[in-house]
This record gives C-alpha cells, sequence and structure tokens, in this order.
C-alpha cells in the first residue's frame, strides 16, 4: 500500500477563499492555472495583502476575485476597468489588477480598455484569452481567431481577431506582456514584475477552452492544446508586434514574451502636475 | 484652498447649485460624460472638486461614469455623475449594480425631451419612470424633484445623506428648467450642514465579519477596499458572506431585503408639499417646474372660484402614495400635471378612487398653467366622468 499522503494546509491558503473550493471550471480549463500563478505572484510581491484589490467583469475569468482572499468585485459585463478606475483614484494606495476574459475586456468592455491605457491609469490588467465566450458556451469573440468554429460562427469566423499586444502597445500601455497556460513560471515572474510598476500594465494569457474552443476547432482536450503551446511556443520579446496575432493553426507560432516595458507619467502623475499643481499644492486622494 | 461650502446669497443656476450641493454634502468624486442640459454640473465640479482635494474625471461614457462612482464608493469617496435621458439610458445597468452591491452614490438627471436624442436644450419629465424601472429586476430607488434652485442645492445635500444612510443609489430628477434658470440661493455655515456617513463595521479587519449581514434596519455595514476586511463584493445573488449562490432561498431574502430597507423607511424618505387642501375639492399633483406652473393654475382657478389646493412632490421614489390615499377621503379629484404623457398619474391612480385626469404635454417648454387650468376645469365639471388622456394648449 502507498503511503497516503496528508497535508492540513496549502500553501495558497492565506490568498485562496478556501470555502469555496472547487472551483466552477471545466477540466482542462486554463483558468486555475492563472489564478494560482497570480496567487503565488501576489504573495511573492512583497505587497500586503490588505493592499491588493482585484476586479473582475463577467464571465469565467469573471469568477476569479470570488476564489482570492483579497478585497474583490465582481462587476458587470465589461465595466471591471471603469469601476476599477474609479477605486484607484479614490484610493491610490490600493493595488489593483482587474482580471477579466477577452470578451469582457475586449469586445463589450473595449472602449474602456482603450481609454484607461491612453490615460494610463495605474491598474494591472490580466487578460485571460481562450478565443471565445466560455461562460455562455462557445460563441465567437473579438479574439476568436479568423476561420475559427463557435456555436456563433459554425462555418468559420469570417473577422479578423484582435492583436492584443500590438493593441495595448499602441495605446501606451507601460508594460505588455503574452504568455499561455503552459508559462507557469514565467507568467509568476511576469505577474511580479507587472505588481512592481505603476500605469496601464497588459498581461495576456493564452488559455485552453477545450469545451467552448478546443473541441470543435480539432485542438483537442485541455491537455492537447498545451502540447500544442509547447510545440508552437516561441519566446520573443524583440519581435515585431504587428506580428504578434495568434492564429491557432497547428503549424503557425504563438509568440510569447515581455513586449513593452517602459515608462511614462501616470494618470495621477499627470493630474498632480497639470491639475493639483495649480489648485492646492499637490494635495491628492478622493477618499 | 477654497471652501467647500460657499455660505452665502447667491444668484445662481440650478445645475451649478446643485454641484455646490454636492460639495456641501462632502462629495469628493465625480465621473460624468457631457451631457446638454447637465454640462454645467460637470463643469463646475471639474473647476471646484481639484480645489477641495476631490477629484473630477471625464469618462469615455456614461456606462462608464456610473462604474466609476460605485468603485470610489467602495475606496470610501462620496461619489456622484451627472447626466440627462439618454446617458440615464446608458447608466441603467450599473445603477443595478450599485442597488445589487449596495453602495451609495448619486446620480443625477436633468431630464429634457425625449425619447432618443429628443430635445437636447428643451426641458421634459419623460424619466422619471425610467429612474424607478429602468434597471432590470425589483429594486427600490430614491428620487428626487427639485423645483428651484434652491432645491436643487438642498436636495443634493439630502440626496448624499439617504445614499449613505441606505447603501443605495440616490437620484435626482431634475428637469431643464430648473437645471438652467437662475435664482437665489442660499447657502448656509458649514457647520449647518447635515452629513451623514454609512454605517460601519464595528469589527476590526480580521475577526469574523459577515459583509453583508444586516440589522435591524436592514442595512448592513459598509468596509472599504483596502481596509483589511477582505471582502467579495458580488453582482450575481449573494449570501451574506457575500459569496455567489444559486439558490431561489437566497435569491428571494436578498431582493427582499433590499427592496424592504428602502420601503421601511418611507418616512424618513418621504417628502412633500401640501397648498390650500384644506377645502380643496380638486388636487393638483405635480413636480418639478411644472409644480410652478401648478401653483399658477390652482391661483387663478380659485380666483374663478374652484377649490383647489395642490400637492408637490419633493420625493417621487418610493412615491409618497400614503398623502394621496389620505387625501382622497376628502376630495372630488385629482389632476396630475406633468411634462410626459402621464407617467406619475399611474402611480396616483394606484393610490386613490378618486377619478384621476390629466394634464400633459411631451416636453419642450416649460408646463403652461393654462394647460393645467383646462384640466382643473374638466375635473371640476365632470369628476365622475372619463379620464382626460392628453389635453390640449387652447
Amino acid at each position: 500500500m502507498p503511503k497516503e499522503a496528508v497535508v492540513s494546509t496549502h500553501p495558497l491558503d492565506e490568498v485562496l477563499r478556501t470555502d469555496r473550493l472547487p472551483h466552477i471550471w471545466c477540466p482542462g480549463c486554463g483558468l486555475g492555472t492563472v489564478m494560482g500563478a497570480f496567487a503565488r505572484a501576489m504573495l511573492a510581491s512583497g505587497i500586503p495583502l490588505d493592499q491588493h484589490v482585484v476586479v473582475s467583469g463577467i464571465g469565467c475569468t469573471g469568477r476569479v476575485p470570488g476564489y482570492l482572499k483579497v478585497d474583490g468585485f465582481h462587476t458587470t459585463h465589461g465595466r471591471a476597468i471603469p469601476f476599477a478606475t474609479g477605486l484607484v483614484i479614490a484610493n491610490p494606495e490600493l493595488k489593483v489588477t482587474v482580471f477579466s476574459g477577452d470578451g469582457d475586456l475586449v469586445a463589450i468592455g473595449g472602449n474602456h480598455l482603450i481609454h484607461a491605457a491612453r490615460r494610463n491609469i495605474d491598474l494591472n490588467v490580466i487578460c485571460v484569452n481562450n478565443f471565445n465566450y466560455g461562460m455562455t458556451g462557445g460563441q465567437l469573440g473579438p479574439t476568436t481567431p479568423k476561420g475559427a468554429i463557435t456555436t456563433t460562427s459554425p462555418y468559420g469566423f469570417p473577422e479578423d481577431p484582435f492583436n492584443l499586444p500590438h493593441l495595448l502597445a499602441s495605446l501606451g500601455a507601460v508594460f505588455v506582456a503574452r504568455w499561455t497556460t503552459l508559462h507557469v513560471r514565467q507568467l509568476e515572474e511576469t505577474m511580479i514584475r507587472a505588481f512592481h510598476k505603476r500605469g496601464f500594465r497588459f498581461i495576456e494569457v493564452l488559455a485552453p477552452c477545450p469545451v467552448g474552443f478546443g473541441r470543435p476547432n480539432d485542438m483537442g482536450e485541455g491537455l492537447d492544446e498545451m502540447w500544442f503551446y509547447r510545440r508552437q511556443a516561441d519566446y520573443d520579446p524583440q519581435a515585431a508586434l504587428e506580428m504578434l496575432e495568434v492564429s491557432m493553426h497547428k503549424d503557425s507560432k504563438v509568440i510569447c514574451g515581455v513586449f513593452v516595458d517602459t515608462e511614462r507619467p501616470t494618470y495621477m502623475d499627470n493630474y498632480h502636475k497639470y491639475v493639483l499643481s495649480k489648485v492646492m499644492g499637490g494635495k491628492s486622494g478622493a477618499a | 484652498m477654497s471652501k467647500r461650502v460657499l455660505t452665502g446669497r447667491h444668484f445662481m443656476m440650478g445645475d451649478v447649485a446643485c454641484a455646490e450641493g454636492a460639495l456641501a454634502a462632502g462629495c469628493t468624486f465625480f465621473a460624468g460624460y457631457p451631457i446638454t442640459p447637465s454640462t454645467e454640473i460637470a463643469e463646475r465640479l471639474a473647476r471646484r472638486l481639484p480645489e477641495v482635494g476631490g477629484h473630477y474625471i471625464q469618462m469615455e461614457d456614461e456606462l462608464a461614469s456610473m462604474a466609476a462612482i460605485i468603485g470610489a464608493s467602495w475606496a470610501g469617496a462620496k461619489a456622484m455623475t451627472a447626466t440627462s435621458g439618454p446617458g440615464f439610458s446608458l447608466m441603467m445597468e450599473n445603477i443595478g449594480l450599485a442597488v445589487m452591491m449596495e453602495t451609495p452614490c448619486v446620480v443625477v438627471d436633468i431630464q429634457r425631451g425625449s425619447p432618443s436624442t429628443g430635445l437636447p436644450t428643451l426641458t421634459g419629465q419623460s424619466d422619471v419612470m425610467q429612474a424607478k424601472w429602468g434597471s432590470h429586476g425589483d429594486y427600490e430607488i430614491i428620487a428626487y424633484a427639485p423645483a428651484s434652485c434652491q432645491e436643487m442645492f438642498d436636495l443634493t445635500i439630502r440626496a448624499f445623506n439617504m445614499a449613505e444612510r441606505f447603501r443605495n443609489p440616490v437620484l435626482i430628477m431634475a428637469d431643464e428648467v430648473v437645471g438652467h434658470m437662475t435664482e437665489r440661493v442660499v447657502i448656509p455655515p458649514e457647520e449647518a450642514i447635515e452629513r451623514w456617513e454609512r454605517p460601519r463595521p464595528m469589527v476590526p479587519p480580521g475577526e469574523h465579519f459577515l459583509p453583508f449581514a444586516a440589522g435591524e434596519d436592514l442595512v448592513p455595514p459598509m468596509p472599504r477596499a483596502g481596509e483589511g476586511y477582505r471582502i467579495y463584493v458580488e453582482s450575481l445573488t449573494h449570501d451574506e458572506r457575500g459569496y455567489p449562490v444559486m439558490s431561489p432561498e437566497v435569491h428571494d431574502r436578498l431582493v427582499r431585503r433590499l427592496n424592504e430597507k428602502i420601503r421601511r423607511a418611507y418616512d424618513q424618505i418621504i417628502d412633500y408639499e401640501l397648498s390650500e387642501v384644506e377645502d380643496a375639492e380638486i388636487i393638483v399633483i405635480s413636480y418639478g417646474s411644472t409644480a410652478r406652473s401648478a401653483r399658477q393654475a390652482a391661483r387663478i382657478a380659485r380666483k374663478e372660484g374652484m377649490r383647489v389646493g395642490t400637492l408637490r412632490l419633493i420625493t417621487l421614489w418610493p412615491f409618497p402614495g400614503r398623502v394621496v390615499e389620505e387625501l382622497s377621503a376628502r376630495i372630488r379629484a385629482f389632476v396630475v400635471a406633468e411634462l410626459n404623457l402621464g407617467q406619475m398619474a399611474r402611480e396616483v391612480e394606484r393610490f386613490t378612487d378618486r377619478p384621476v385626469f390629466r394634464a400633459n404635454h411631451a416636453g419642450g417648454m416649460m408646463m403652461p398653467p393654462e394647460l393645467i387650468l383646462a384640466s382643473i376645469e374638466e375635473a371640476y365639471r365632470d369628476a365622475k366622468g372619463s379620464r382626460r388622456q392628453y389635453a390640449s394648449i387652447r
């Protein structure tokens, strides 16, 4: 008889709402991996957990803050970024992460995404991209690869998807990265780096959704998609941004890395410089 | 540093008085999007909020504005936005979010001619039912209808206080006439202004705390993000821990509590003004700028020998149904005057067995007293007759 391993605690107990587990995500889903990396990154960041706030919109990824034992807000579809904008402006001491999916952030919330990036709001955005709307059963979204089969593109998606790193870089995001759920260590390290930066940070995480996307597109199960990432992922932080589109063809590359890591004044820096300095000597804080 | 409260006598536009009322109430955060005829509120606060240590941000749309004030409120700010019909429509979903997350915030709607783009620069009162029913689901909202620039100031303060007290969005349902007219506004000394604060947790962070467990008043204490309570705040149906629960029982209990906490406070929230009702046979019910026309119509009617009184609704929601009930016992009929095709008149009918005559205009101008007078005359002639649907100008 093999010896039974008995542990009473898990290293992430401190940051997980263990009374809410098991989570709702499907077998093979990448969200648990991303959440695990994020939880470890929070602990490793050295930032007091009480300062961390996680805000999400609607969808599978929107459920992440519900499992994290830090202040969390599960808001309306597409509105995580403006909600978080209000939070972090009213209390700039908060370390606010927006954790949401591609549909929530880029389709219904697309306008907020581009404006928050333009403003350089002090937000850390983690966009879990699974190429479809998972929660509603596998519909097309703005990141669905051209030609892909979804329940609302039964003949193949006829549109061109967003290239998110290219989009975010063009908007002036100070930190733009992409990994897949295969790249657990790199993802965790990138999240820690992002925690210690100020301004609008964007991490795209490609994640399997075997039920909504993998099976209809011959990607197979979650593990098969991980094998695909293993075969096709290339680390190339110097890659031309316009080459970063993800087509998910069996012989197409998935380019990963930290593509942008720069500095520019944040929204609050500019607010101090252009507004507060003229009225009250730079004192800030709305709360 | 400029003063937060501009104590003194002013000749002030309604929209500006609203902005000053917000500042006097302790508003520290405004997120909005320009829209006629509410823009002067944003313009005033863009100048004034930074002066007093607050924050103004112009968002990309009204969806974002509404979301941002809810977020700011959870960071501890007293937060407000201002808009008009089209923007109010865009705010509806997140007004529901504020209800569900029990978030104090103030939304000002300076109504204009609607539907759609309608008459951007001209007045209307056709958003008053949307105020109650515009977001999906069963919810109670608190809404005030100012009829003067002074009330734009006073009721905005009250809106903030009620929002904090009941952890609910509170609406100022003004109309373009009140927003854009200029009158005397008296701003009291700062120490004379009552400021209420949201209920706060009684236990320190780290101890057992159920963020959505309420006491007798059904209003749970509200922590701030970053205080250490590690709260989880849900738009989904949630239990007292804040956790999402797919249970019909939990859902029914939550939705009933959210509604009941407002209904139970009826006496604290309701405000109205009665005039010459003692001997009245007909009472004209109105609100906002239309109440000024109603007073004039009642005066003329009295001169002509008709015994007419007025009821001005200051609180629109919850609807002051009890006063309508009480008045019903001693009058022949009501006339409901409003710049829409009969929205609050329906609500009046729910509380009376007397005939309800209507004086309506779709908006674009201040209600002509003659139009109300025509309905008064009709009510006087035939209080048992058919209900007037759409009175026209004579």
